[in-house]
């Protein structure tokens, strides 16, 4: 949605748009680059910043934006994936706050500057979590862990990598996916393509789709996969179908790169929802993991988060590992202190970390009694249509089914933010708020079209 | 499943005992093509494929965080880091500001949240560094013209400008000072913007070369981005002087250039924050649009943190608006949203009247202990020196660091004889030197200058 805004008050920036407008007719506005005004052009009070467009709030970010402008009493904010407790508040972890106490108590810790790796503990930690502390792979030391800027950061970093170290510049992503993951690896340097994963038919997995297009794609090909609790849809591969899908990427050396942004969010334990990776890595195959722990520790600002890659020897992990660092150093130079310190703490100490498997379990098994909740709400107000979807489904998000136009519906009459594929956050909402939400999907379903 | 699982390649399949419990790696070590696999309760020696990565090469050290690695792994007991640009008190120890520990125990208490902040970062800390960085009644930011982004610290926050300009303005260069800090090339490198240099740095003056300076930024093509440092020039800590910015400020009016400030000590330059924004307001002043990269690793000493922020100057409030949002575009696709606890820190510190007067002590401190260090430097050097060198460059000089003018032969001498580790161009930083080393980093420097060649 481009605007281009030519009302500005100048006489000057008046004539300029008119200029601009008689050249580009037709043309793709965001991309004049031979015609702006500099400042001193003739033009007085010209900018040369002119030709530059108002950009859209970002699709997902910007439901919050447009939630906080609603005046609504009865607003709901279902966009992006951030807990709530069953009051609708936002949650810090009592894991985190004892870490934090613990470390302003300690009189020893200072702000130097990180290695362009990161925090090493949490480096060593964060691929234990995620690999299983006996992983061959860690003991035979064939693993790079950077720390990086939450689930973004990492991907980030690891597309950049590839982009310019990996022999196949294509990446596979699902169809649907994360509205960020397109726009990340574009600007990493690589070539965006994708492969079947939602059935809307079936709410569920077109897994016979998922492996024609990853069978059909070009030897080598990156391929990103959802550790689990996929992002938008909820709708994850069985075990089962995990095996085929390693087996078929295998035996045609396509690279996978697992996003993991929700380990022990999914299931409830981290070692369920890490287990696709495990599986991938005891073959003694190589592939590359960003992990967020925006999510399953609550630690959402503090931006935490890893990128792992699995390499075929130790020599090799240290070669990546220096060119990793090439990547980081241009973009921030090294990582911020304060969340992966949290994180650190957390995960070193045994009582610490049992207290946060805890305290995970609560916050997956809120979400799946909102899951339930709903899904009889529906029932009981007898909306047509199949809702079972909502209860398979798993992890923080589901894929509700309606359409932009429905979504448009529930957002004007009934206050409900949520993003226009029609995903809503389970973690939004509360057993006051179900009904809300479960009248307005009433409405829209059953109103007139 | 067993034979997909070992159909990698045409080496054929060598069984070996089957092992129910343990992995057996014996025959495996010695040829990194074979492995010892283990599935369900066998295990199995096959070929595997080599990695996808073996064609990757081993990067070089950084060179300058490299320093530090290089110094840590040094025994010696007279050892010296002048590497890296961070505060160390006379005791050689890294400082923590106590109004940082006040700011992070209120934080603590209050409970605040840890949401996501807006892709642009903590409102309150935006505010805060535009109000900082010009003066919190100036016409800039009374009339909204300023696109502020929270970065990450200064190394972020270049970066985001490099990548708009690489969007907005392709094909235009940024023009940077030789020499200049390390990672500037490196940014605009991957951000894919074109550089070239101007003249800087005189290493007969050990000062600046000033005509040098105007005559190359007159050169370049028409709207090019000039990258100054607004005060401490990083490595040479040599600044121009205000008649100098004067006509630094002509000469990029009258090419239509853009002014990229990079502001990574203010405050810790001459101790005063608003003295070392001299130069960034005078450009203001001329009704400029131009861009200034922020820090807070130094002045607040909150490195590790990596707050920062981009501002852009604009000639509107509209051109602002949307500079801003095309900023935020930018930063989605690289971490989404930046980190908190910096901007919090930063945004407390200077919210309360009180921690942002204990604020401004701590820096004159520190900027203080330098100035000091510097003077016994010299005192050091002329006392110690007979050939008669002049070394007032050192007292001319400002800042965390300075150029020393040894070549990069020297430099290693000081490294390999002197175990005082410092950059290859020159450059030590004074913020890691104690008056009790002055006289041995003295004597250090006197061998590499006059024995060294």
């Amino acid at each position: 949605m481009k605007t281009t805004d030519f009302s500005s008050s100048s006489s000057s920036d008046r004539r300029i748009g008119a200029l601009l407008r008689h050249l580009t007719a037709g043309s793709d506005s965001d991309h004049l680059s031979s015609v702006y005004a500099s400042p001193t052009s003739g033009v007085t009070g010209g900018s040369v910043f002119a030709h530059l467009v108002q950009a859209p709030e970002d699709p997902i970010l910007g439901v919050t934006v447009a939630y906080n402008k609603d005046p609504s009493p009865v607003k709901l904010n279902l966009g992006v994936g951030a807990y709530r407790t069953e009051e609708g508040k936002p949650l810090v972890l009592n894991v985190v706050r004892k870490a934090e106490q613990q470390l302003i108590n300690d009189r020893t810790r200072i702000k130097e500057y990180l290695p362009i790796v990161g925090l090493v503990e949490f480096n060593k930690l964060s691929a234990k979590l995620i690999l299983g502390a006996d992983s061959p792979a860690i003991r035979e030391n064939r693993i790079t862990t950077v720390e990086c800027l939450s689930g973004t950061g990492s991907l980030r970093v690891g597309g950049e990598f590839l982009a310019k170290h990996y022999h196949q510049k294509t990446i596979y992503i699902t169809q649907p996916t994360w509205g960020n993951h397109p726009k990340i690896f574009t600007l990493a340097g690589l070539t965006v393509k994708t492969y079947r994963y939602y059935d809307p038919a079936t709410r569920g997995l077109n897994f016979q789709g998922l492996l024609e297009d990853l069978g059909a794609a070009p030897a080598g090909s990156i391929v990103l996969l959802h550790a689990c609790a996929h992002n938008p849809t909820g709708v994850d591969p069985t075990i089962q179908q995990w095996e085929q899908i390693r087996q078929l990427m295998r035996s045609k050396g396509l690279m996978p790169f697992f996003d993991s942004a929700y380990q022990g969010f999914a299931s409830g334990s981290l070692d369920t929802d890490a287990k696709p990776i495990r599986m991938f890595v005891a073959d003694g195959g190589e592939c590359l993991v960003a992990q967020s722990y925006a999510k399953n520790m609550g630690l959402y600002g503090e931006r935490v988060g890893a990128l792992s890659i699995v390499c075929k020897s130790a020599d090799v992990a240290g070669r990546v590992e220096s060119q990793l660092k090439l990547v980081i150093r241009p973009m921030y130079s090294s990582p911020p202190i304060h969340g992966a310190s949290i994180v650190a703490v957390i995960l070193r100490d045994k009582n610490l970390f049992n207290e946060w498997t805890l305290e995970l379990k609560a916050m997956a098994d809120r979400i799946i009694s909102m899951r339930k909740q709903l899904f009889e709400a529906l029932r009981t107000r007898g909306t047509p249509g199949d809702w079972s979807h909502i209860i398979k489904q798993i992890g923080m998000f589901t894929f509700t089914g309606l359409n932009p136009a429905q979504v448009s519906f529930m957002t004007k009459e009934y206050h409900i933010y949520m993003t226009s594929d029609g995903r809503i956050s389970m973690a939004g909402l509360s057993s006051k708020t179900v009904p809300h939400l479960a009248d307005a999907i009433h409405a829209v379903v059953t109103k007139a079209v | 499943m067993a034979s997909s699982m070992l159909s990698l390649g045409s080496t054929p399949l060598l069984p070996r005992e089957i092992n129910k419990d343990k992995l057996k790696l014996g025959t495996s070590s010695s040829n990194p093509f074979l492995k010892a696999k283990s599935f369900s309760r066998v295990t199995m020696t096959v070929a595997v494929k080599p990695s996808r990565f073996e064609g990757i090469t081993m990067a070089p050290p950084d060179p300058i965080l490299g320093v530090s690695e290089a110094f840590k792994a040094d025994t010696n007991e007279m050892k010296l880091n002048l590497g890296v640009g961070a505060y160390r008190t006379e005791e050689l120890q890294p400082y923590v500001l106590n109004v940082v520990k006040k700011a992070e125990n209120l934080m603590l208490e209050r409970g605040d949240n840890k949401e996501y902040l807006p892709i642009e970062g903590l409102a309150a800390f935006n505010k805060a560094t535009a109000e900082l960085l010009f003066g919190a009644g100036h016409p800039v930011i009374k009339e909204q013209r300023v696109a502020t982004i929270q970065g990450l610290s200064g190394t972020g926050s270049l970066r985001l400008a490099a990548a708009l300009i690489e969007r907005y303005f392709p094909g235009a260069k940024v023009v940077i000072s030789s020499p200049t800090w390390g990672n500037h090339k490196n940014i605009f490198n991957d951000a894919k913007v074109p550089w070239s240099e101007y003249r800087y740095y005189d290493p007969k003056t050990i000062g600046l070369d000033f005509e040098g300076m105007i005559a190359d930024i007159k050169e370049a093509p028409e709207g090019s981005f000039i990258l100054l440092h607004g005060c401490a020039h990083n490595p040479t800590g040599i600044d121009p002087t205000p008649e100098q910015w004067v006509k630094i400020a002509d000469v990029i009016q009258e090419k239509n250039h853009i002014p990229f400030f990079d502001v990574a000590y203010q405050g810790f330059a001459s101790g005063s924050l608003d003295e070392d924004a001299a130069s960034v307001r005078l450009f203001a002043e001329r009704g400029m649009e131009f861009f200034v990269a922020q820090s807070y690793s130094k002045n607040l000493g909150l490195y590790a943190e990596r707050i920062g922020a981009i501002n852009v100057v604009c000639s509107s409030a509209d051109a602002a608006t949307r500079v801003k949002s095309q900023l935020k575009r930018i930063a989605r696709p690289m971490y989404s949203n930046p980190p908190v606890h910096g901007a919090r820190i930063v945004a407390n510190v200077v919210g309360d009247a009180t921690m942002f007067s204990e604020w401004k002590a701590e820096m004159e401190m520190m900027a203080g202990r330098i100035k000091t260090v510097r003077q016994k430097l010299y005192d050091s050097l002329v006392s110690k020196d007979k050939s008669g060198k002049d070394w007032s460059f050192i007292l001319k000089q400002i800042g965390m660091f300075s150029f020393t003018g040894l070549n990069k032969a020297q430099s290693d001498n000081m490294t390999d004889k002197w175990h005082v580790y410092m950059t290859k161009d020159g450059r030590i930083s004074l913020a890691g030197l104690s008056l009790a080393k002055c006289e041995y980093l003295a004597d250090a420097i006197i061998d590499s200058y006059h024995n060294v060649s």
